[in-house]
């Protein structure tokens, strides 16, 4: 059944003020590393300088002897974890064995971060080293070093190393009877390289807990909740005795829902006696976090001289880190999800090698995979002379088709994103000499999830609003500005907190696209059960039936018109909660499920140096389905936000490994992300067509602005070169090479 | 009879089928029935699905309802970023 209700929303859709700006740009609001306790230590965390090596012994006593050290941990220190954490515990530290240049493989807490630096020089560590493997490539030849033993799933095909964990395919029709009907085909391989999601803020952590096992942490993170049950999981601990605070947060983008640090600072304080706090280094964020995925994919394209695909086939190596992962699942999928196609076959290999272990980066796994198929899509467009708009409208995907990994569609907005490319002026902008325009379309699924949310009518008519998703990208405004359209007040009547982990029930991450859909929609729900309380009331009050009670521009109205009763505000319906029954809220707990896909349409224009392959981006459109965009400036934000990130994977961010297995370029000197005077402004067209399951038709939008990126940058200095360029990033020595190649 | 799309690498755990029936009236009853009828699968159900019912992909609501002419496609559990 349809959530969506169709109405003139009165403040839904404007430019309201944001309302964590002052704190924000006055520097008073609380970030991950600014909260002290009494008699805090400062913990640092020793890290291997191997890529694979096993620990033979570790020798703490000269650091435990050095004065104003209060606690040494390794791994002894840390119980057996729970079923199904242990790789989680593996890699907050190391066991038997460290798996990637930075493991963790002890940590010190102590009473000045010089002493804890000092102590750090005194833990002898005995190592073992070991053949390792870092390259997805030599991963996954027979024969390659074997990073986890035993990991391998049943469906893994043969000839492939045992570094290849899990297999999957997806896709219908036949490629084979596809590529007979085409006119034209094309068979390509892309690499992509292992980028960072380049968050400003390190991981920082304040952790405190007792030896009763009760304790509390307050952290940097996306979801507070899920750092609560990794921790208690990794620790041995009860969810209720461990109350997790997140802080403000300086970017996430997938990069911050799981734990590195907070389980080793819990560790710290247990031992210690006292509070620790633990914030990593930038060197540290790049070795030891979660990085993406680097690739290496192979497509298969086959076209008719009119422009229908007639068969399009992916396979997809995934390299995920050290630990066994699902992220090839979500390449495989969204591949050629933009299509409406009869013979489709995508097919995704995970494969674990010696690097940190990946976390999610805005769609996790979409963007590579939108890669090469979009880059090959292009490729036959240029060859048949064909326009890349008209051929991507001809196979676009609408309501009703069968996508590529199964479901068939509700309706979505890709159509008209793609219309709205038509009438963008960027489009049809003449270009300038070595210069190239690219055209991508992208997807990405969305979903709702865990979700709790209390809302309280105060006794002078304002609301609150409390919530447990950490907000990124503008959640508290979106949530205060749904509550408001939904009394008919106005939107600072309204205030939105995030609240801690022993005052809510739980909450998945701010991940997934998932807050401004399922967040709103309980506080949606919220509101429309204290109109409903609200109803009870003044029926009593009034002495009529409930459904002569109506809520209509922010008053409760009577509508027996024989009692003469003037409608009444939320003002004055505070002033006699506790005469009606006392204070008045609602909780709404649910699986907020029913998010609609969301698409999305890129367009970039690039300029290339001939003489040193430096490539500029002169011009970038990002267009995308909304659903109903709550607040313009959020969405424009996040479809801009998600543009820069995907051009810095494009063009210059690569982690960088030696031949010893070690990362070469650990910090942002050397990991070079794009910074504004970089880029052009990003322009934004926001289309809304409504999700039918919500009730204002909100699709989540922060993620698919990552997905077509890196094929728009692709395909743009591909054709500004007249090279095709099938590994990404395109840094300057890579674009030079080919256009030397091709001279 | 519900009609269940079982794609690609998934077939393997359906003795190769691509589209299995099952007496089911809602998602619990789903992931009960099929790693009965199917054992192979329970792995991947352990590890985690989604399924997407009538285009709605469903990660947790047990009570999603599932008519008999519902399309039903078994997924990786999807997640995000």
């Amino acid at each position: 059944m349809s959530e969506y209700q169709a109405k003139e929303f009165k403040v839904l859709g404007q430019r309201l003020q944001r309302p964590d700006g002052i704190d924000k740009v006055t520097g008073r609001a609380k970030y991950g590393a600014d909260t002290e306790a009494a008699g805090m230590l400062h913990g640092k965390i020793l890290r291997s300088p191997h890529a694979h090596a096993r620990i033979l012994s570790i020798d703490t006593s000269a650091a435990e002897a050095l004065n104003g050290v209060k606690a040494v941990v390794t791994r002894a220190d840390f119980p057996t974890a729970a079923k199904g954490y242990e790789d989680v515990q593996d890699n907050c530290m190391a066991g038997e064995r460290a798996l990637y240049d930075g493991h963790a493989v002890a940590a010190v807490a102590a009473t000045s971060k010089r002493i804890a630096k000092q102590a750090l020089k005194l833990i002898k560590v005995e190592y073992e080293t070991l053949p390792h493997v870092t390259e997805v490539e030599a991963a996954i030849t027979v024969g390659a070093p074997i990073v986890q033993a035993g990991q391998v799933s049943k469906r893994v095909p043969e000839g492939y190393s045992d570094n290849v964990v899990r297999y999957v395919s997806f896709g219908h029709g036949d490629i084979d009877a596809g590529i007979a009907q085409a006119d034209a085909t094309i068979e390509r391989t892309y690499r992509t390289e292992a980028s960072h999601q380049g968050y400003i803020e390190p991981h920082a952590c304040l952790a405190t807990l007792n030896e009763d096992g009760r304790g509390d942490l307050w952290v940097c993170t996306q979801g507070h909740f899920w750092i609560r049950d990794m921790s208690c999981a990794v620790l041995g601990l009860e969810s209720a005795n461990l109350r997790v605070t997140a802080s403000e947060i300086g970017g996430g983008f997938g990069g911050k829902t799981t734990v590195f640090i907070e389980p080793v600072a819990l560790a710290l304080s247990k031992k210690s006696g006292h509070a620790v706090k633990l914030v990593m280094t930038r060197e540290e964020v790049l070795r030891a976090t979660g990085p993406t995925i680097s690739t290496l994919m192979h497509v298969k394209l086959g076209m008719t001289n009119d422009g229908r695909i007639t068969a399009a086939y992916a396979k997809l190596f995934y390299q995920s880190g050290a630990y066994k992962q699902g992220c090839a699942d979500f390449g495989a999928m969204p591949a050629f999800a933009p299509y409406d196609l009869e013979n489709v076959h995508t097919e995704g290999f995970d494969v674990v090698t010696n690097r940190p272990r990946t976390a999610s980066y805005r769609a996790p796994g979409a963007p590579t995979a939108c890669y090469a198929a979009e880059s090959a899509i292009d490729e036959l467009c240029q060859q048949l002379n064909l326009d890349p708009l008209a051929v991507r409208l001809k196979n676009a995907a609408k309501e009703g088709t069968k996508s590529s990994y199964g479901p068939t569609y509700e309706d979505h907005g890709l159509i008209q994103c793609l219309e709205a490319v038509k009438d963008t002026e960027h489009w049809n902008a003449p270009l300038g000499a070595n210069q190239g325009r690219g055209l991508a379309a992208g997807f990405w699924f969305n979903f709702g999830g865990e979700t709790s949310v209390s809302t309280f009518l105060n006794t002078d008519g304002s609301i609150t609003v409390t919530e447990g998703n950490p907000d990124i990208g503008g959640s508290r405004a979106s949530i205060s500005m749904m509550v408001a359209e939904e009394f008919g007040i106005n939107y600072d009547q309204v205030r939105t907190t995030v609240t801690d982990t022993g005052s809510m029930g739980q909450n998945e991450p701010t991940h997934g696209s998932r807050v401004t859909f399922a967040v709103g929609m309980a506080a949606i729900k919220c509101s429309r059960s204290i109109k409903a309380e609200i109803a009870q009331r003044l029926a009593k009050t009034w002495d009529v039936a409930v459904d002569q009670v109506s809520w209509q521009d922010g008053k409760a109205h009577c509508l027996d018109a024989s009692k003469g009763i003037e409608p009444m505000s939320l003002p004055e319906i505070g002033a006699i909660a506790n005469n009606t029954g006392g204070p008045i809220g609602a909780h709404h707990g649910s699986n907020m499920e029913g998010a609609g896909v969301a698409f999305g349409v890129h367009i970039c224009d690039t300029e290339v140096d001939p003489e040193t392959g430096y490539v500029t981006v002169q011009r970038y459109t990002a267009i995308q389905d909304a659903g109903k965009a709550i607040q313009p400036d959020y969405v424009e934000g996040q479809l801009q936000g998600g543009a820069v990130q995907g051009i810095g994977w494009a063009l210059n961010e690569e982690y960088v490994y030696g031949e010893d297995g070690r990362l070469q370029n650990p910090g942002f000197l050397d990991y070079r992300i794009p910074v504004a005077s970089d880029m052009p402004m990003i322009d934004t067209v926001i289309i809304e067509v409504p999700n039918p399951g919500h009730p204002f038709g909100v699709r989540g939008v922060g993620e698919t602005p990552i997905v077509p990126p890196l094929a728009a940058v692709g395909n743009a200095v591909s054709r500004a070169v007249g090279v095709r360029y099938n590994h990404l990033p395109m840094s300057p020595p890579r674009v030079l090479a080919g256009i030397q190649a091709a001279k | 009879m519900a009609h269940i799309q079982i794609f690609g690498s998934l077939r393997d755990l359906f003795a190769g089928e691509d589209s299995v029936e099952l007496d089911v009236k809602n998602l619990r009853e789903l992931l009960l029935k099929l790693p009965a009828a199917y054992p192979d699968c329970q792995e991947e159900i352990d590890e985690g699905v989604s399924v997407s019912i009538d285009g709605k992909i469903i990660n947790d609501d047990w009570f999603t309802p599932i008519r008999p002419d519902s399309e039903v496609v078994v997924l990786p559990r999807i997640v995000g970023g």
